[in-house]
């Protein structure tokens, strides 16, 4: 590409019009600013911008629509995690619980959010969906201890989760047959 | 107190009195004043003289972040408040904030630099900048008399506008404002290392490229007011009408003293507008800001220097440009004037209160010229220093040596062909005046 010097005349020359003309655009941009309201910045902790859909944000636990934590402990997330940020203890459910027929829950779930690079591969490997990025983005403390999210947190920020996609839905004791029929199989191929 | 000191102390008071009188010989009613006095009175300006302007440097940092961030959309400091309370100041604090920051930080000097320059520049840096204002009136010269009475001094003060009334305003400030260059080159050169000397080099080019022109671009003023005293040249501004806008007189109408004043600020405005270019070139900013180059040079000269040391540099940039804006109002828009008999004759009638209005218009229109500078700054783009060289060699000097010619032969059309129209005193007799008073 060749880039055109076309001659200029004496007046442009003596650089005036281009220094007038950039002194009217900056006094425009500051005549706006001031009196119509035309600044483009947030004054961020009391104005907030609207987080977008498909926001990648703090990795959170979520329960399902009864309220029973979704988590099986298979610890898929805890592997993938490139910055290891995850630690998982995996724990049995007590036998009473209403969701006993799920093997294992987590008995411990620790997220650094030191460490987390905030990158979803832990939502995005989870079998079960009981982890995702949910829109929190100032995840801030005053020590390490306190930017270590436990379990208690993560369900805390987390909250329930409904999808279209029930599973478990029945209990265990009369179960359900479209449960059984999702679930069989996979057990008798696991087998 | 032991008598010795205080005989010492009497002893020097008596010194800085007869040097302030001897460099101040006018004013009939100046002379009755007891020495005392008038050095206890030069003190007092001093101080606050100084108090004003380092105050007035804080707040051109914090006006400047201001006008940029409104320039680039965006809202500036806002917040800050009182430091350490909960007062809020909406952005007013700021400067305090900056200030204690400055004192508080570690005062680190790199190991390969020399020490003593490095430590010599910022203050060869801060320190002409605040020495020129010791010639700049700021308010009217009639002494005025304090309505309270003040202990072991009289209540009498002599030329209250100004600390020190010398006859060759200008040229002092010319020649002390210069000194900055050392700082900035000397700061460059101790560093040792390849930022700060590139700017140092720059400023060095930069100097010798405006300070010519800018020396020769106020000689027209000169000429036409005939004095080189910044007070009687604001005096000539109040009676045939402000320098670079002749329209502003007390008497507008009056044909006689309005056409020749016309005909001179054709000469005067370019004169004004080459002394203003210089003036960004002096005081480091924008257009010519090359020896700081944040973008280039990192910063430049002041690359190695942090803490207090870098606040120096600052507080003597802000300094600069208030000295600036301040000299350019004197010169050409009236100095503390306004075309009105009673607000000239204030002193008269209010006192010391008088004076103190008449300083703040004074200050109301050095803000002004502040104002400018900003909005120039943050609208232009930085020249490369041979352009600077050019501009200034080639396009300004030989601009302001004809403006001097020109005006030579305006000042003797206007004495030959208008023998009624009031120009002033003739060619000859302001050549004697002047050569008189720089000689005294």
């Amino acid at each position: 590409m060749i880039v055109q010097r076309p001659e200029l005349t004496w007046y442009e020359k003596t650089y005036f019009p281009s220094l007038i003309g950039g002194m009217v655009i900056t006094f425009g941009h500051l005549w706006r600013t001031v009196f119509a309201n035309g600044k483009v910045t947030m004054e961020y902790p009391e104005e907030k911008w609207a987080v977008p859909k498909g926001y990648r944000g703090a990795p959170t636990l979520v329960k399902d629509e009864e309220g029973r934590e979704k988590c099986v402990s298979c610890q898929l997330c805890e592997f993938i995690c490139p910055p290891r940020a995850i630690r998982i203890k995996p724990g049995e459910l007590p036998a009473g619980a209403a969701n006993a027929h799920v093997e294992k829950g987590p008995k411990e779930f620790d997220i650094d959010m030191i460490r987390c690079i905030y990158c979803g591969l832990c939502e995005e490997v989870c079998p079960e969906e009981a982890i995702f990025l949910r829109q929190d983005y100032a995840i801030t403390g005053l020590s390490r201890e306190e930017m270590l999210h436990n379990k208690a947190k993560l369900y805390e920020l987390g909250g329930v989760m409904t999808l279209p996609v029930k599973k478990w839905s029945a209990p265990p004791a009369g179960a359900g047959a479209e449960a059984t029929a999702r679930n069989e199989p996979a057990r008798a191929g696991a087998v | 107190m032991d008598p010795t000191l205080v005989h010492a102390l009497q002893h020097t008071l008596h010194l800085v009195a007869q040097t302030a009188v001897e460099v101040t010989p006018a004013a009939d009613t100046a002379a009755q004043v007891p020495l005392l006095d008038v050095a206890f009175y030069a003190m007092v300006k001093i101080l606050i003289g100084l108090g004003v302007i380092l105050g007035t440097v804080s707040y051109t940092v914090l006006a400047e972040r201001k006008v940029c961030a409104f320039m680039q959309d965006r809202v500036g400091p806002n917040r800050t408040g009182i430091p350490l309370t909960n007062i809020p100041m909406w952005g007013l604090g700021q400067p305090i904030a900056d200030a204690l920051k400055g004192l508080l930080k570690e005062q680190f000097t790199p190991n390969h630099t020399n020490r003593f320059f490095y430590i010599l520049a910022p203050m060869l840096a801060v320190s002409p900048a605040l020495i020129t204002v010791c010639v700049i009136p700021f308010a009217s010269l009639t002494t005025v008399t304090l309505p309270f009475e003040i202990p072991f001094f009289g209540n009498v003060i002599p030329k209250p506008g100004v600390i020190a009334d010398i006859n060759v305003g200008p040229v002092f400030i010319f020649a002390i404002s210069s000194l900055t260059v050392y700082g900035i080159v000397l700061a460059g050169w101790a560093s040792n290392s390849k930022f700060p000397f590139l700017g140092g080099i720059r400023s060095s080019a930069q100097m010798i490229s405006y300070e010519v022109a800018m020396g020769l671009s106020v000689i027209p003023v000169f000429m036409v007011t005939g004095t080189m005293n910044l007070s009687k040249i604001v005096d000539y501004q109040y009676q045939h009408g402000w320098l670079a806008l002749p329209f502003i007189s007390p008497n507008p109408l009056d044909f006689a003293t309005l056409l020749p004043a016309l005909m001179l600020a054709l000469v005067l405005i370019p004169a004004f507008f080459i002394f203003l270019v210089s003036s960004f070139a002096e005081t480091n900013r924008m257009p010519f800001d090359l020896p700081e180059s944040e973008q280039e040079l990192v910063g430049g000269y002041n690359t190695e220097y942090g803490g207090m040391r870098f606040a120096l540099f600052f507080l003597g940039e802000y300094a600069a440009l208030i000295m600036s804006s301040a000299l350019l109002v004197t010169l050409f828009f009236g100095g503390w004037t306004l075309p009105f008999e009673a607000y000239n004759n204030l002193a008269q009638s209010w006192g010391i209160f008088g004076i103190i209005l008449q300083t703040l218009v004074f200050i109301t229109k050095v803000t002004g010229f502040i104002l400018l500078f900003i909005w120039v700054r943050w609208s232009t783009p930085r020249f490369r220093y041979d352009a600077l060289m050019d501009l200034g060699w080639k396009v300004f000097l030989p601009t302001s040596l004809a403006l001097i010619v020109v005006c030579g032969t305006m000042l003797a059309g206007i004495q030959h062909f208008g023998g009624g129209l009031k120009a002033g005193a003739s060619a000859k007799e302001k050549a004697t005046a002047i050569v008189a008073d720089v000689s005294r």
